[in-house]
């Protein structure tokens, strides 16, 4: 069962405001230009709970952001004492006490496969959470918002001031407003260096003009960003830019919850004298409060759309307005399109959260975390690898016996030094030399220090015909302190004619 | 009809008066944008003559008034590097060969240095691995002709060998068969020796008769085994390693012709602490003495 929304409906045009998508589709596409000008929203401000809501997490993200690189975790040695860090001049990513290394990269890998899958889940489940409460654009641009909004009013004022002509009433309201929205820019921009530097060094650094170019750069750079995507270009982030309202059309299907104008309840709009009766008609007063507090500037009885982020500011703005009138709240809520086309054929609505979709979005995510979890835990503080010299493959020295070079790779993901012993695993006879250490037979040592790859150059000399064949597979055992690897190679014994 | 005839001539935009059976250009303006970043591009030129280099002329070019030039900058790069490496490299000149070899860390500048060196230097006759070829040295193994210790290496590697330099050491293998001084039928019978020296099965009689001429003309250097004298050069006779080649027609055209190579002294071409990391570097993947 489907219920057709009929968004080619003049209905709305004779009574309250209009949203500002369907002013600019009024106004006509002038047609051939590659640029549509965008009408201006002037967001009127919401009270409710979604309002209180989005305040929270406001603050519950933007503290996560600007706290986060300023918490300590003491490491040993010269090792960065900051607790999340990622090191690009060191190579090196530090969470708590575990560091993450290049050729680790997979665990991001990981972690975007994980979030793109909770994205899925989030969406098919309850629309777009992520537009409407965390994503960055929405945080900045509520900020940036209300920033506007102690400047210069709430909607009605603000359109006033801008059809007014400039006067130093204007000038001051303005000016002031891009100064604190380059302020709050700049502050993001440069939180953002302490992810990748000694926050409290950089901080220094930064201002006395010793910090590295990057920081500058990536300073400027997101204090453009945040400066112009927060300040001017706002819901054309999300409707032009962004990829994800697009990608939502496949993950959101009919039973998804979504803010939903319960268009059950509230048709026929049309206004309402007190005292009128409520007989025969809808809910919905057509006072277009919904429309005015809509930071992406659409009517959302027009039904689900492409600019929706599912904010719920809507629905703030539309209880408070039944609170007054002393009607039920919830015209605009969360709702399935499912239950609402159900209750408008006066059937009992189904709500199916448990789905096939939802089902197999979870388990993936499920698995994709076990994994995860899996490679963390048994993920090993060393790592050995083993090359053979390739040039020369083997060495014939004056009695026959042949000599292969190995470098053996131990890298040292712990914070403190390890002593390694390398012992050679292969046909008997076998003396071991490294540049440094004399002739050995059974094995040599090897200090791997702390946060460090070493490279351990091992020559390997075997007595001539040490066993059948020219490829002899061998091994080395290197011994450290949370146990022994072994890694495999082979020896090659004929290094080919010499003249 | 299917198609309109100019799709999108709107009626307010004149063509340039060209006509080509019946298709008219339209005069549209350039997109703003682009022509805003042809004219930056214009003035970026501009501003490019006056401050760099750009224009040639018949004896030489504007030089620019930031007077920038890729050859000075090299040299500024290079004396950098030279500051860089400076402490690195003081230490290699203060310290012996053997500290260079104990100290890991200063080994390990050495032996990185050395590798680069060697790429440039030396695997031109060495070859990148170092194991030579026919008439140049192995450096992998453990047969050195003119001794194998960091002393011999970095001592070869200063003066050379044959080199000119008043401090290579020299050696000449005579050419018996060119010079007459064995008949051929000796040089032929002392080949047979030199290869029942080196253990393989040869002719009886010949190595009989080639005996008193090996005693008389190749003890002296060769030794009375035939085990060489690095003092001298000499080559180890009774080993797996032959430098001209082991098979019977290469010994006979050395004993014959007596050939010596010639490794160039480097002292004076590069400084001593490199000769000192390449020695450290040679000395390190060979499994010499």
């Amino acid at each position: 069962m489907t219920v057709v929304i009929d968004r080619t409906r003049a209905g709305s045009q004779d009574a309250g405001p209009a949203s500002a998508a369907e002013r600019a589709r009024r106004r006509g596409d002038p047609g051939g230009g590659l640029y549509k000008p965008r009408t201006p929203i002037y967001p009127k401000v919401a009270r409710g709970q979604w309002r209180n809501l989005k305040w929270v997490l406001m603050i519950v993200t933007l503290a996560i952001y600007y706290i986060t690189p300023w918490i300590r975790w003491e490491r040993p040695g010269a090792l960065p004492d900051q607790a999340i860090l990622v090191d690009f001049e060191g190579r090196r990513f530090y969470l708590l006490d575990l560091q993450f290394w290049p050729q680790e990269v997979y665990f991001i890998t990981g972690l975007l496969v994980m979030a793109a899958l909770a994205l899925f889940l989030a969406s098919a489940l309850f629309g777009r959470l992520w537009c409407g409460y965390a994503c960055p654009q929405t945080i900045w641009t509520d900020l940036f918002i209300h920033v506007e909004r102690i400047f210069e009013g709430d909607r009605n004022a603000r359109m006033r001031l801008d059809a007014a002509p400039w006067s130093f009433d204007k000038l001051w309201r303005k000016v002031g407003k891009h100064l604190v929205w380059l302020g709050i820019a700049f502050g993001t921009g440069g939180a953002w260096i302490f992810y990748f530097h000694d926050a409290p060094t950089v901080l220094v650094q930064f201002w006395t003009g010793q910090a590295p170019a990057t920081a500058y750069v990536f300073c400027a750079l997101l204090t453009f960003t945040t400066y112009v995507f927060a300040g001017t270009l706002r819901e054309q982030v999300c409707t032009y830019m962004c990829p994800w309202p697009r990608i939502q059309g496949a993950m959101i299907d009919q039973d998804s919850l979504q803010i939903t104008y319960r268009l059950d309840r509230g048709e026929p709009r049309g206004p309402h004298k007190k005292g009128a009766s409520w007989e025969g008609r809808g809910g919905c007063i057509d006072c277009g409060q919904c429309v005015v507090v809509c930071p992406m500037g659409i009517d959302i009885r027009d039904g689900a759309q492409l600019e929706c982020i599912n904010c719920g500011l809507c629905a703030d703005a539309c209880d408070e307005m039944m609170d007054r009138i002393a009607r039920p709240r919830g015209l605009i809520g969360y709702d399935t399109d499912e239950a609402v086309a159900a209750r408008a054929a006066g059937q009992p609505a189904v709500y199916r959260l448990v789905r096939p979709r939802t089902l197999v979005y979870a388990a993936a995510l499920v698995l994709v975390s076990g994994l995860m979890l899996w490679g963390l835990l048994r993920r090993q503080p060393y790592e050995v690898h083993v090359l053979r010299d390739r040039n020369p493959i083997a060495v014939r020295l004056h009695d026959g016996s042949v000599r292969n070079g190995y470098t053996l790779k131990i890298a040292n993901r712990s914070f403190a030094d390890a002593e390694a012993r390398i012992r050679f695993s292969g046909p008997p006879g076998a003396l071991l030399k490294t540049p440094a250490a004399p002739v050995a037979t059974d094995g040599v040592n090897a200090r791997i220090e702390a946060n460090t790859v070493r490279a351990v150059r091992v020559f390997v000399t075997l007595p001539e015909q040490a066993g059948a064949g020219t490829s002899l597979p061998v091994a080395f055992t290197v011994t450290l302190p949370e146990g022994a690897m072994t890694v495999k190679s082979t020896f090659i014994t004929d290094p080919g004619a010499r003249p | 009809m299917s198609a309109p005839e100019h799709p999108h001539d709107s009626g307010s935009v004149g063509t340039t008066g060209h006509e080509w059976d019946g298709i008219r250009e339209l005069d549209n303006p350039l997109p703003r944008w682009w022509l805003w970043i042809f004219y930056a591009c214009i003035a970026f030129a501009v501003g490019y003559w006056v401050l760099m280099p750009a224009w040639p002329g018949l004896s030489g070019y504007t030089k620019g008034i930031l007077g920038r030039s890729d050859r000075a900058e090299v040299v500024e790069q290079l004396a950098r590097l030279k500051t860089l490496r400076g402490a690195q490299n003081a230490r290699l000149a203060k310290a012996s060969l053997q500290e260079i070899e104990q100290d890991p860390g200063l080994q390990a500048h050495a032996l990185a240095v050395g590798q680069s060196v060697f790429g440039d230097n030396c695997a031109t006759c060495h070859g990148v691995g170092g194991t030579g070829g026919k008439g140049y040295a192995n450096l992998r193994d453990d047969v050195w002709l003119w001794g194998g210790t960091l002393d011999d290496i970095h001592r070869t590697l200063q003066y050379g060998i044959r080199s000119g330099h008043p401090q290579a050491r020299f050696s000449q293998m005579p050419a018996f068969g060119r010079d007459q001084i064995l008949t051929p039928g000796q040089v032929g019978d002392l080949t047979e020796y030199v290869v029942a020296l080196s253990g393989r099965p040869a002719n009886p009689a010949a190595v009989q008769r080639a005996a008193p001429v090996y005693a008389a003309n190749c003890v002296a250097c060769h030794g009375p085994e035939g085990r060489g004298d690095p003092l001298q050069g000499a080559p180890n006779l009774t080993d797996r390693e032959w430098l001209y080649g082991s098979a019977r027609k290469d010994i006979q055209a050395q004993i014959h012709g007596g050939v010596g190579g010639v490794m160039p002294a480097w002292t004076g071409r590069l400084d001593p602490e490199t000769l000192k990391a390449l020695a450290v570097y040679v000395h390190a993947n060979a499994a010499g003495q």
